[in-house]
């Protein structure tokens, strides 16, 4: 069934990296879908999977070590994972960008910003390489760097007006579907908050999808429409913002939020998920989770636990739920 | 009321570059009380390091006073400030490249006991650094791993223990947790916290994480290219900032509540370079109150409030 209203649909993708020290699984059989011009917020931390579920859409996935092992990948109803290199040249940075975490590395040191702009226009639109220029130009603008600065090289410019050049590449071809990778992270909080403010205007003029890459659920709530929670490769929980911050579900995302210091209340107490990361080398058969779960059961060890749809939006993967009375109470903030 | 257990009066440190003069710590006093925390905020360039690394005399100061117990750690000589630093230690951001990847965890922990001769003993010492492990939450089965063995809460659990081996009175904690993930930066803060119940530790904690800060300092300082421009208790700050860097950077905040839509003050422009910089408020260029006055002087801290301080010619609010 294709759903025209879909940009991106994502169905069982598992990528493993397989490496002499034994597979690594990073992504072991995400759904995601994604309406035209919504945004979703990918979240988790390190070693998740969010990166790599990100560079699967791409193709980008390192190969060797990473190889996708199965899956659907459709743009807009059609299957990446089908395509040619060819047809994926066309694909990327016209029909889907990505905006990667350091802004420092991401741009070419021997090209001019303005040529790095262009690059891409010239690549996917039948251009002059002068009318392309005046493109760039004009998507400097748009990201709010004067437009004769386009001669300047990246070391002129500061870590928040890079990360600004980095936008302007990503959006020079008016792409269906951006992914940004945290990519705010690596800036102080004042400059953040121009380039998330930057984003959202551009989406909403561009009328562009999103998928926002990030640890920090306070840029979620900025800047995205739905959310899915990672852990060890899985999607444990997803929907709308609503449905994940105010009903949250998930153990997991229970003690992403309790983890979080209350700008409100200096005095409640952090509540830490205890232990650290699983291995995803050697991943338990049950759920990832469990080893770290408040609420763990026998059950929990021995089988991974199946998605379960609480309303049309909102998903959680949690045997608890198998118990009608099961509920979490997460912490007033 | 306690005492001061450190005091900086005055501290600068300049930075000789091709460019010019690089203002890092342009004049900086506080005072931190015993058994208390100092949060120390500002973006990435405002000296917040510096400061911190020129109280412990990592960095030489080029003037200033730094009083620690009532005595200027800046007048001693080297073997004084060897004895001295048994008293000040420093937990370092990035759990990666501040342990020595050849060292095991026992020598990392035992290194300071060594230099400083506390335990002779070698059997004693181990059990010492058994006993600082347990402490920070370290399995005893890792006492002869390797710091690229174990994940970024581990290692920055490590250099808290070796903070710890000589029983400090002071740590200088410069971003302990922002290399962290957030599950694992709430287990560090929290072990932090217990600690300084446990040990009566007083701390300086840097970050430019404004939601950290406020949940764990008792005092928070605000610095902007390299002054403090406002100063107070952590809750007065948060709840009536003066000066309009703090109001901004407050309003920056990404929260992760959807009933607190707020409505953020986008500052214009960036950081401008602390090299060679003109006597005019530091903040001016992005401020938006600017007025002929700012520009006319460098505005100092003053006390707008009781123990509220801010260097501000019109502060908000007031």
């Amino acid at each position: 069934m294709k759903d025209k209203n879909l940009i991106l649909n994502i169905e069982n993708l598992v990528v493993h990296y397989e490496t002499e020290n034994g597979t690594v699984k990073a992504v072991n059989g995400i759904d995601l879908k994604l309406e035209k011009k919504r945004a979703i917020g990918l979240v988790g931390e390190t070693g998740a999977g969010k990166t790599t579920s990100a560079l699967a859409i791409l193709r980008l996935v390192p190969d060797p070590p990473g190889v996708i092992k199965s899956g659907i990948i459709e743009l807009d109803g059609e299957n990446i994972l089908e395509k040619n290199i060819k047809e994926l040249e066309k694909i990327r940075g016209k029909d889907i960008s990505m905006i990667f975490q350091d802004p420092m590395t991401a741009l070419n040191p021997v090209f001019t910003v303005g040529e790095q702009i262009a690059e891409s226009i010239i690549l996917h639109e039948n251009v002059s390489s002068s009318e392309a220029n005046e493109s760039a130009k004009e998507m400097l603008e748009m990201v709010g760097i004067p437009g004769h600065r386009a001669n300047d090289y990246p070391h002129q410019f500061s870590g928040g007006m890079k990360q600004r050049v980095v936008i302007a590449i990503a959006l020079a071809c008016h792409t269906k579907l951006l992914i940004a990778d945290e990519p705010t992270s690596a800036l102080d909080v004042t400059i953040q908050a121009q380039v998330l403010e930057l984003m959202n205007n551009l989406k909403e003029k561009y009328q562009t999808s999103l998928i926002m890459i990030t640890h920090d659920l306070g840029i979620v709530a900025e800047v995205c429409d739905e959310v899915a929670v990672m852990y060890a490769g899985r999607i444990v929980e997803k929907g709308t913002l609503k449905d994940v911050f105010n009903m949250t579900k998930h153990p997991y995302t229970e003690g992403l939020f309790n983890s979080l210091p209350n700008v409100n209340d200096r005095k409640a107490k952090l509540l830490p998920i205890p232990g650290s990361m699983p291995d995803p080398t050697n991943l338990s058969i049950g759920c990832s989770f469990s080893p770290r779960c408040p609420y763990v059961t026998d059950k929990c060890h021995e089988q991974k636990p199946d998605p379960i749809w609480i309303s049309d939006t909102h998903m959680v993967e949690c045997s608890a739920y198998d118990d009608p009375a099961f509920h979490i109470v997460r912490r007033e903030r | 009321m306690a005492k001061n257990l450190v005091e900086v009066k005055n501290l600068k440190k300049y930075f000789n570059t091709s460019r010019g003069m690089l203002h890092a710590v342009d004049g900086v006093s506080f005072a931190i009380e015993e058994g208390k925390t100092l949060g120390v905020v500002g973006e990435s360039g405002c000296g917040k390091s510096t400061t911190g690394r020129t109280i412990l005399r990592l960095i030489e100061p080029s003037s200033g006073e730094v009083y620690f117990n009532g005595r200027n750690v800046l007048k001693y000589n080297e073997s004084e400030l060897r004895k001295a630093r048994k008293d000040m230690q420093i937990i370092f951001q990035d759990p990666f490249s501040s342990l020595d990847p050849r060292k095991t965890v026992n020598q990392i922990i035992s290194e300071p006991i060594i230099i400083h001769n506390l335990i002779p003993n070698k059997k004693d010492r181990e059990n010492r650094v058994l006993e600082l492990m347990e402490t920070v939450g370290l399995a005893e089965r890792l006492i002869n791993t390797y710091p690229h063995e174990l994940d970024g809460g581990r290692r920055q659990r490590i250099g808290i223990a070796r903070a710890l081996a000589v029983n400090p009175k002071f740590i200088v904690c410069d971003e302990p947790v922002s290399a962290l993930d957030v599950s694992i930066q709430a287990q560090i803060l929290n072990l932090l916290k217990e600690l300084q119940e446990k040990l009566s530790l007083t701390y300086m904690f840097i970050t430019h994480d404004l939601s950290v800060v406020n949940h764990f300092s008792d005092h928070i300082a605000v610095m902007y290219l390299g002054k403090l421009v406002e100063k107070a208790p952590a809750e007065e700050l948060f709840a009536h900032p003066l000066h309009p860097y703090t109001v901004a950077l407050l309003s920056a905040i990404p929260v992760p509540d959807l009933s607190e839509r707020k409505k953020r003050i986008i500052l214009k422009g960036e950081v401008t370079s602390p090299i060679n910089m003109p006597e005019e408020c530091r903040f001016a260029k992005r401020c938006l109150y600017t007025c002929d006055a700012c520009k006319d002087h460098t505005p100092e801290l003053r006390e707008v409030y009781p123990n509220h301080f801010v260097a501000c010619e019109f502060p908000l609010g007031v």
